[in-house]
């Protein structure tokens, strides 16, 4: 399956730690002590109840790792306790620009995230899951059917896991080409067999999600953080990490640097610790920007990044947000005006259609920055282009519309220069396109 | 009975697909059986739309509403071998650009256009999860192939027509 990635883990890493790149079966998985968080909660039911886990998980102070942080273990407590039929869906949708850790942890260390997913649906009481895998990273999915196949036939999914009376069956379903369907609503219509177009919240997925039942979304390296906190607990996973955000975090780094890869560090590592493990940016270039939590998070000039620490709350304060962890590094050779239109052009495509705002706007502002970066921007353009980003945001169904109009407001605010520049000068400051 | 479109094959594929859901959710099925109809037949023509909304007990509309949202899903024909070169910003800032440039000078098309020979479609493509790797070109939406330099591209390129040297439709 392609050259692997460079897979990159310290001392403290709990997810990609002792991966090779061929040791992704489940005799492999075994021996590094795999199964044995789940074989420790179906061997004490009495201590393991779900509360107790929930509990667990909320001490750890897990937070989503698909983009919005949003604490697991309160996540896991709004299932409602008694309803006949509920469903755990592992959010495998993996496409926002600059992420793709999730791909790694798929074919690295596949039995890691089967069996937080099997502790996810003990805890709330979840029959049934799906693991929704974006569909370009086809050779997941067919790793992942082999991955199901040993599991059923080890006893680790289906009827009476492992002798207990605790049963669960997990199925993989393929995207075919949709950003949106990373979004949990869409995903749920996606996986009913229909347009991947976002539901209105509330009612939440927690009360009516996949076929109108209950059901709990988690991202895969969420997912792959609930073995290690059964087995140490949570207090040992929070110290790993920032107190209100615990654990390690994989941090997919791209662009211009040296080593483009996934590295796994603790929260709150400095961000320059990472960009030097990356081998830094290229040769004879100066770092410019950094675009720190996938192409939807608002861009953060050099100076600043430069001082960041890598967790949610020092991230916010540089002005941006730690999302999906995609950190995206901009040289001085880049020009953002073209940048930002190629992310434009993205959000435009993905838009679902579905509201006008999100819709109609994004073709607008892949209009205004098209002209800009050919040198016909009017007077006049970036005022329009800052107010139609305003105008999306908060305006539609679902954040595919913040997600776009982010970057352009950052990008304005922080390089206004280059793009004043290509009003004035009809052309570019910097020589070197993307 | 009529014979289906989809070989026996195709049809067993779409069978297991159904399994995977609960009972009466047979449409939930429709994204599996619309790729393996297209991996049957290269592209989704309105009769194996058809054949697939019969299938799976589904209007045909909600079929073609389906076919036509995903990006990957074909309505046209098109080469033997879809290329699609993932264009997007870190895939760019790590030599997507030239790698695009390099593919369409030796193909002599540019992107949404066939050669001549109807061997390759051209066509860009947005983030494939695997930016690290890039540039990442997809084949026929299903092999990733990863950093293509200019050699990268050379050997891919050749190896792709040594394979269809050998196993002629
Ligand atoms: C446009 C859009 C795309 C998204 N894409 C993904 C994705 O690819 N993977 C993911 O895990 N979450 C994605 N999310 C976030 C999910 O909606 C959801 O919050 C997440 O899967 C919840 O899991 P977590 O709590 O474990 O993070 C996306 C959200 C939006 C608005
Ligand atoms: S940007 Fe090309 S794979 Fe992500």
């Amino acid at each position: 399956m392609n050259t692997p990635t460079m897979l990159n883990f310290g001392a403290g890493a709990i997810l990609l730690s002792g991966l090779t790149g061929d040791n992704w079966r489940l005799a492999d998985y075994r021996a590094r002590g795999g199964y044995k968080a789940l074989e420790k909660i179906l061997e004490n039911p009495n201590h393991w109840t779900p509360d107790q886990i929930i509990a667990e998980v909320k001490l750890s102070s897990l937070r989503g790792r698909g983009g919005a942080g949003f604490p697991t273990g309160m996540k896991w407590s709004f299932m409602p306790r008694h309803a006949p039929e509920k469903y755990l869906v592992c959010n495998a949708d993996e496409s926002e620009p600059g992420t793709f850790k999730d791909r790694d942890l798929l074919r690295y260390n596949p039995h890691l995230v089967l069996e937080g997913m099997i502790i996810a649906a003990y805890a709330m009481g979840c029959a049934r899951g799906y693991i929704y895998i974006h569909g370009e990273i086809w050779e997941c999915y067919e790793r992942m059917e082999e991955v199901l196949k040993e599991a059923r036939e080890a006893g680790l999914i289906g009827k009476n896991i492992l002798g207990s009376p605790f049963s669960f069956e997990v199925f993989n379903h393929h995207g075919f080409g949709a950003y949106i369907c990373g979004e949990e609503t869409a995903m749920l219509e996606s996986l009913e067999g229909k347009k991947g177009q976002p539901r209105y919240k509330p009612p939440f997925p927690a009360n009516v999600g996949l076929y109108g039942k209950p059901t709990t979304i988690n991202n895969v390296e969420t997912l792959a953080n609930v073995p290690y906190i059964i087995l140490n607990g949570g207090q040992r996973f929070l110290e790993l990490g920032q107190p209100n955000a615990g654990g390690t975090k994989i941090f997919s780094i791209s662009g211009d640097v040296k080593r483009p890869g996934n590295y796994e560090l603790p929260m709150g590592t400095p961000f320059t610790v990472l960009l030097n493990l990356a081998g830094g940016v290229r040769e004879g270039h100066m770092l410019k920007a950094v675009i720190p939590g996938g192409s939807s998070s608002p861009v953060v000039p050099a100076s600043t990044m430069l001082d960041t620490k890598l967790d949610y709350d020092s991230i916010a304060k540089a002005g941006s947000m730690m999302g999906s962890g995609a950190v995206i590094v901009i040289d001085n050779s880049r020009c953002m005006v073209k940048s930002l239109l190629r992310l434009s052009e993205f959000y435009h495509e993905e838009s679902c259609g579905q509201c006008t705002p999100c819709r109609e706007g994004t073709g607008w502002m892949v209009k205004i920055l098209h002209r800009l970066e050919h040198g016909e921007g009017r007077e006049g353009d970036l005022e329009t282009l800052d107010q139609v980003a305003h105008n999306i945001m908060g305006r539609t169904i679902c954040a595919l519309g913040d997600a776009a109009a982010m970057p352009v407001r950052s990008f304005l605010k922080h390089f206004r220069d280059e793009f004043d520049f290509h009003i004035k000068n009809r052309r570019c400051q910097v020589q070197d396109y993307v | 009975m009529m014979k289906s479109l989809l070989s026996d094959q195709s049809l067993r594929l779409i069978e297991t697909a159904i399994a995977k859901y609960p009972e009466g959710r047979k449409q939930s099925a429709v994204m599996a059986a619309l790729t393996i109809a297209q991996d049957e037949h290269g592209y989704l023509s309105t009769d194996v739309l058809n054949e697939v909304a019969r299938i799976l007990e589904m209007s045909p509309m909600a079929v073609y509403e389906v076919a036509s949202f995903y990006s990957m899903y074909r309505l046209k024909p098109a080469g033997r071998y879809t290329l699609t070169l993932c264009t997007n910003l870190p895939c760019a800032l790590q030599g997507a650009g030239s790698a695009a440039q390099y593919l369409k000078s030796k193909l002599n098309i540019d992107f949404g256009e066939t050669t001549k020979d109807g061997m390759f479609t051209l066509q860009q493509g947005e983030c494939m999860g695997a930016c690290g790797d890039g540039p990442i070109v997809l084949v026929n939406h299903k092999k990733m192939c990863a950093k293509m330099t200019r050699e990268a591209v050379d050997a891919f390129i050749d190896d792709l027509y040594g394979s269809a040297g050998k196993d002629k439709r």
